[in-house]
């Protein structure tokens, strides 16, 4: 068991044991307390926000999070804000942040992006996500969201609907999972099923995923649902879109139909969940982007090794 | 009755070198991958199918005054893992060699995923790979996690060279 990740990085959940996700868990409760109030445990240090693509939520969350620990940021929010658009390589900008910031953050469109990142740097690097491969910090967060409500993951019964080719969070969360004593549904629209390197994997992690083609069905048996967007620009027309996303939408209907399940969303959310069902409490998509504060703030603290923990 | 002993007529080289227990019907992948021509200068003798003590049927590459390189030895043992790498220096052989697939493969072949981070043009990094199953070939991507089979490696190695 880690007493500390100091130095480290946070680019994948593969290399990641269920003792080290706990562990950081663990430091995430103890750090909700200054989720409001804040603490100085990081005063004078600097966070890189390098944001290749649009983020609402994971680079909210981060900079909030190093703030609330007294820290600061730096960083940018488009490819169009850094000298990336003038031609710089990746690993150009890379070298030249690291001049300035203690620790960064990445999120970029290209798959092992972060890994590269984490080699060519000294300093410790966490994935925002890259490409469709990895995310793992908004695992760590829909694992501490489902500890949370449900009190532990293990014996549960999870269905993973929506985009499982493409989505990145399903992908680092169904890794993840390998490490505790779940049931694993799948539900997705055939074009859009998880891929078979995937699957592969995740037997050979003995966790074998069941898949379903419906929605309501693949619901039924689960003690949480975790949905994701349909993402438009995976379908080569429109009307082929419509029909896939017409045929997910979760509403309050289907939810009493299926014993009022967990209901989880990494966001942004399109026309999958119907805001009919937001004031339910078995809801809890915006509790779980909450907990993005206080997961991200465990991770810097300890990949900073501050004081104070 | 005396069973007359059969020996392969293959002319002896000087210099260069002389891959041997191929996987059978290998050698003219070997021959590609090694950006053989056929109209060099140099003499290339290949053998396909011939008997062999150890392997019961192999094939056999010599090329005169040509040395295999540690890049192109992991290449061939990529398409055929037992064959044997002799250097011949004045009709000796200087050195004998397993080719040895290594753990990890760099620089060698691309990942097959267009959107890796190894793909994009200016970006100071190689392809790397672990080896995640020898027989049948299976290679993972150290960087965009994407499995490759050993269809999809030969064929590029063989495109490639």
């Amino acid at each position: 068991m880690p007493d500390t990740f100091a130095g480290q990085d946070f680019t994948t959940i593969r290399d990641k044991s269920r003792e080290e996700l706990e562990y950081i868990m663990d430091e995430a409760r103890g750090m909700e307390k200054y989720t409001k109030v804040g603490t100085d445990s990081a005063s004078g240090r600097l966070m890189g926000t390098l944001f290749f693509e649009p983020s609402t939520r994971t680079r909210l969350s981060f900079q909030a999070a190093m703030k609330r620990l007294g820290g600061d940021t730096i960083g940018f929010s488009s490819k169009e804000g850094s000298s990336v658009k003038k031609g710089e390589t990746l690993a150009d900008t890379l070298r030249t942040v690291e001049q300035y910031v203690d620790i960064l953050v990445m999120r970029h469109p290209s798959e092992g992006s972060a890994k590269l990142a984490s080699e060519l740097l000294d300093i410790p690097v966490i994935n925002g996500g890259d490409g469709s491969a990895n995310h793992p910090t908004q695992t760590l967060l829909d694992l501490y969201t489902i500890r949370e409500e449900l009190g532990e993951i293990d014996g549960k019964t999870i269905t993973l609907a929506g985009d499982l080719r493409y989505s990145r969070t399903t992908r680092s969360l169904s890794r993840a999972l390998t490490g505790f004593d779940v049931e694993l549904i799948l539900n997705s629209p055939e074009q859009l099923r998880m891929k078979d390197d995937l699957l592969l994997e995740l037997e050979e992690e003995g966790l074998k995923p069941e898949e379903m083609s419906d929605l309501e069905a693949s619901m039924q048996k689960a003690d949480l649902v975790y949905a994701t967007r349909i993402q438009k620009e995976r379908f080569p027309d429109v009307s082929e879109y419509r029909k896939v996303a017409n045929a997910y939408r979760i509403d309050r209907e289907l939810l009493e139909r299926c014993n009022n399940p967990l209901l989880l969303h990494p966001l942004p959310r399109v026309n999958e969940i119907d805001p009919d069902v937001d004031e339910l409490d078995n809801t809890v998509f915006f509790d779980q982007a909450g907990n993005g504060v206080p997961v991200r703030m465990a991770l810097i603290s300890n990949l900073l090794n501050l004081s104070d923990r | 009755m005396v069973q007359e002993k059969q020996e392969m007529k293959i002319t002896r080289i000087e210099n260069g070198t002389v891959i041997d227990h191929i996987t059978p019907g290998s050698a003219l992948k070997v021959f590609e991958l090694l950006g053989l021509e056929g109209d060099d200068e140099n003499a290339i003798t290949i053998a396909i199918r011939v008997n062999s003590d150890k392997m019961g049927k192999k094939d056999l590459l010599k090329i005169e005054d040509r040395f295999i390189t540690a890049k192109e030895s992991a290449m061939i043992s990529l398409i055929s893992p037992e064959a044997t790498i002799n250097i011949i220096r004045s009709f000796e052989v200087e050195s004998k060699e397993v080719v040895e697939l290594p753990e990890e493969l760099e620089g060698i072949f691309s990942c097959s995923n267009p959107n890796c981070i190894t793909n994009q043009e200016r970006e100071p990094v190689e392809a790397r790979f672990e080896v995640t199953e020898k027989n049948p070939l299976s290679v993972r991507c150290l960087y965009c996690d994407t499995l490759m089979n050993e269809e999809e490696v030969t064929h590029q190695l063989i495109q490639g060279s």
